[in-house]
């Protein structure tokens, strides 16, 4: 019984162990007080992914990491820095997989190609349905 | 409508089929990378970790000696094996700076005091600012850092026994 109750406070501990004891960056779970400000600090982080959990955006994940990264973001917009220079900056350091804005790079040449093409198909299908 | 026609979403099917099976059979790399590989080691200064500990700086790292700057906390459970290969590495004479990220100083002196103490030097980075500066995404990451301050290996999660001659051939080779 003992030991079961052992077992089971251990698992009930495992997420506590992943964290750290510092409390969350200042800016990390606060609004600037310039809405101006909060609003491009907000389009910024719903844009830059999180790199604990990789499916996430800053904005949305609970990790330490993305806290921290709220708080560098809204820091440097506080200070007057412009959103693409930080998103750049954070670019230059993880790539291009950091930022959820599709890029122009040829690799993502295919993703803004494909509309046409499917438009340019499609167009042709219905031509000819018309013509017969 | 031609057979040919007919066929082509069975074979659709099949081939994104095929497409699944072969990236279950080879999951892709799902850790980041840093970009700054092959790049010098960007300007940072962190305040000490530990009182009567000299703290790091970019500085600290272009001193002609290839060496480890190593990202762990006293809260990562990883990190307490790694410790013990680091000093491994410390004993065949590689150097060794600690970034402790997002600790406390208590906590840290327990850490090194049970786990041993590999590290020349330990700069303190409570808000993971350095971290981020150097891309990296978690503890325990190492680079190696040659003696000119270049990145020249970023490794990802903690540094086992048998990674120990695959980092001493990197050291020998950023020298």
């Amino acid at each position: 019984m003992r030991r079961i109750f052992f077992l089971l406070a251990l698992l009930a501990a495992q997420p506590a162990i992943a964290d750290s004891n510092l409390p969350p960056a200042y800016w990390s779970d606060r609004q600037l007080p310039n809405p101006k400000q909060e609003a491009q600090a907000q389009a910024l982080m719903d844009e830059l992914r999180c790199l604990v959990c990789q499916g996430q955006s800053i904005a949305d994940s609970d990790a330490e990491l993305a806290g921290d990264m709220r708080d560098l973001v809204r820091r440097r917009i506080a200070a007057g820095e412009k959103p693409a220079a930080i998103r750049a900056w954070l670019v230059q350091r993880y790539g291009s997989w950091i930022s959820y804005k599709p890029t122009s790079e040829p690799a993502a040449w295919p993703l803004w190609l494909a509309p046409l093409a499917l438009l340019l198909i499609g167009g042709f299908l219905i031509r000819r349905r018309i013509t017969r | 409508m031609s057979r040919a026609v007919r066929f082509a979403p069975l074979l659709l099917l099949a081939l994104i089929v095929a497409a699944l099976v072969w990236r279950l059979a080879r999951p892709t790399d799902t850790s980041v990378h840093s970009a700054l590989e092959g790049k010098p080691v960007p300007m940072f200064t962190l305040p000490p970790a530990l009182p009567g500990k000299a703290t790091l700086s970019t500085s600290d790292l272009a001193t002609g000696r290839a060496r480890i700057v190593n990202f762990f906390a006293s809260w990562c459970v990883p990190c307490i094996t790694e410790v013990k290969v680091l000093q491994e590495l410390k004993a065949r004479g590689v150097t060794i700076d600690g970034i402790a990220v997002r600790d406390r100083p208590q906590d840290l002196a327990e850490f090194l005091a049970t786990n041993g103490d590999p590290y020349e030097r330990i700069g303190n980075d409570a808000q993971s600012k350095v971290q981020i500066a150097l891309g990296s995404s978690g503890v325990p990451e190492s680079f190696i850092v040659d003696g000119a301050g270049i990145i020249r290996y970023q490794h990802i999660g903690p540094i086992e026994r048998g990674d120990v001659p695959m980092i001493l051939a990197r050291l020998e080779q950023a020298r």
